[in-house]
């Protein structure tokens, strides 16, 4: 493995792209995003590790805005997903532009996830190293949720993946669940402070994908904090 | 609801030969050529084969709007070469039934009801006045045959045979009224 790993180009003799699996760990070791489709629509949560004195409430945003209808939350190198969250941008501004109507997330999903695996595919490029999750709701197609990994697959998010009580709860009530997730998860030994980012879109927003108000984000992390230590058994892991 | 006569003014007047200006661009989406129709034509062509591939990509077919709007991006990018302008309308499952012009310069716009072609200015007042919301598929038939009856009998460039097609969620239909079974009215 050692003269197999330098290039995205070069396969090892056990068949694997060294590159992309090393860009997959830097979203191992990034902090957690994490999204739930429910009911009526996804809700968006990412855990925000402050790492300067310095930092400012709300800055270095890890939840995009792609389009009106379509939210990104990502996890892993920063700067790689917002590049991505421009091609995502123009990707759903030009269909809007060809067909006059908002792009449907599959679609979406698909050609964003083709961009990311182009840069698996030469020596004279890295691999991202970021995961993204991509979630939007219409009132005709309802709540949808996609996901894309360094090696440029899109997973679709199907209900087995959350506990079976949460797609019938709306979104109000899985935003209290995002946040306590997180507060759960997050580790106080090994990283000290971190900012809880939310987001949904939904029959809530009619449709929108919009940062959640103050009020509900407050609510939220309120339930957080007092549930945490009770249903902290049942989290495992993170994306 | 699409409509259409089937001349292109003077050549198959000489000629004798009627031309199908209602063409087909997906399942249930059809387009009404107007303007120079060798323009109109490989536009619509070309629209058609775009949106036969959007259609198999989306694995859905495409929406009314997004067949109008790739004659739109056709005409408005080529606005200095072509001279073609069209009606899109059909039917598709997040709207229902729509009609969009596409207007020479690439402008597109949604109206419930629209008419085109150079005989058409002889009927604005006609469709003013007997259009109506909700009509039934009979009365909108009917609405439609007077409408281009008229415009035939006072355009000396239109006539021949009218065409008209039908589009529902569960099919399509054609209505083809050669010229001497129209409504005839006091004009002639």
């Amino acid at each position: 493995s050692a003269s197999y790993d330098l290039s995205a180009s070069t396969f090892s003799p056990d068949g694997r792209v060294f590159q992309v699996e090393y860009a997959m760990k830097a979203v191992e070791n990034s902090s957690t995003a994490i999204a739930i489709r429910c009911k009526d629509g996804v809700v968006f949560g990412v855990e925000k590790l402050v790492l300067s004195k310095l930092y400012e409430q709300g800055s270095n945003k890890r939840i995009f805005n792609i389009d009106r209808h379509v939210g990104m939350a990502v996890a892993g190198l920063l700067a790689d997903a917002r590049s991505l969250s421009e091609v995502a941008r123009e990707e759903a501004s030009s269909f809007r532009s060809n067909y006059g109507h908002d792009i449907p997330l599959k679609h979406l999903s698909d050609r964003v996830a083709m961009y990311v695996h182009a840069y698996t595919l030469y020596s004279a490029v890295r691999p991202f190293g970021c995961s993204f999750i991509l979630g939007s709701y219409d009132k005709d197609d309802g709540p949808q949720l996609y996901m894309v990994d360094p090696s440029g697959i899109s997973h679709v998010s199907t209900h087995t993946h959350a506990r079976t009580h949460m797609k019938e709860m709306t979104c109000r009530e899985i935003v209290k669940e995002v946040a306590k997730i997180i507060y759960i998860v997050h580790d106080e030994v090994k990283d000290k402070a971190f900012e809880l980012e939310l987001s949904w879109v939904g029959e809530v927003t009619n449709g929108r994908h919009e940062l959640v108000p103050k009020d509900v984000r407050e609510e939220a992390e309120k339930y957080a904090k007092t549930r945490e230590q009770a249903d902290s058994m049942f989290i495992v892991g993170s994306i | 609801y699409c409509l259409n006569d089937s001349t292109s003014s003077q050549i198959s007047l000489h000629y004798g030969y009627t031309i199908n200006k209602v063409i087909q661009v997906h399942d249930r989406i059809f387009s009404c050529m107007a303007g120079s129709l060798a323009d109109a034509q490989a536009v619509t062509k070309a629209a058609k084969f775009h949106l036969s591939f959007h259609s198999v990509q989306m694995e859905t077919p495409p929406l009314v709007i997004a067949a109008a709007s790739v004659l739109k991006e056709l005409c408005y990018k080529n606005k200095d070469e072509l001279q073609a302008g069209f009606i899109t309308a059909g039917w598709d499952r997040k709207k229902g039934p729509q009609v969009y012009v596409v207007s020479l310069g690439g402008m597109l716009i949604s109206q419930p009801v629209t008419i085109g072609g150079s005989g058409s200015t002889y009927i604005y007042g006609y469709v003013d006045a007997k259009y109506k919301p909700n009509m039934s598929k009979e009365e909108c038939l009917q609405f439609a045959t007077n409408a281009l009856a008229l415009a035939m009998g006072r355009d000396n460039v239109s006539g021949g045979v009218a065409h008209l097609v039908v589009v529902t969620e569960t099919g399509v239909e054609h209505v083809v009224v050669p010229g001497d079974k129209l409504p005839k009215f006091h004009n002639e």
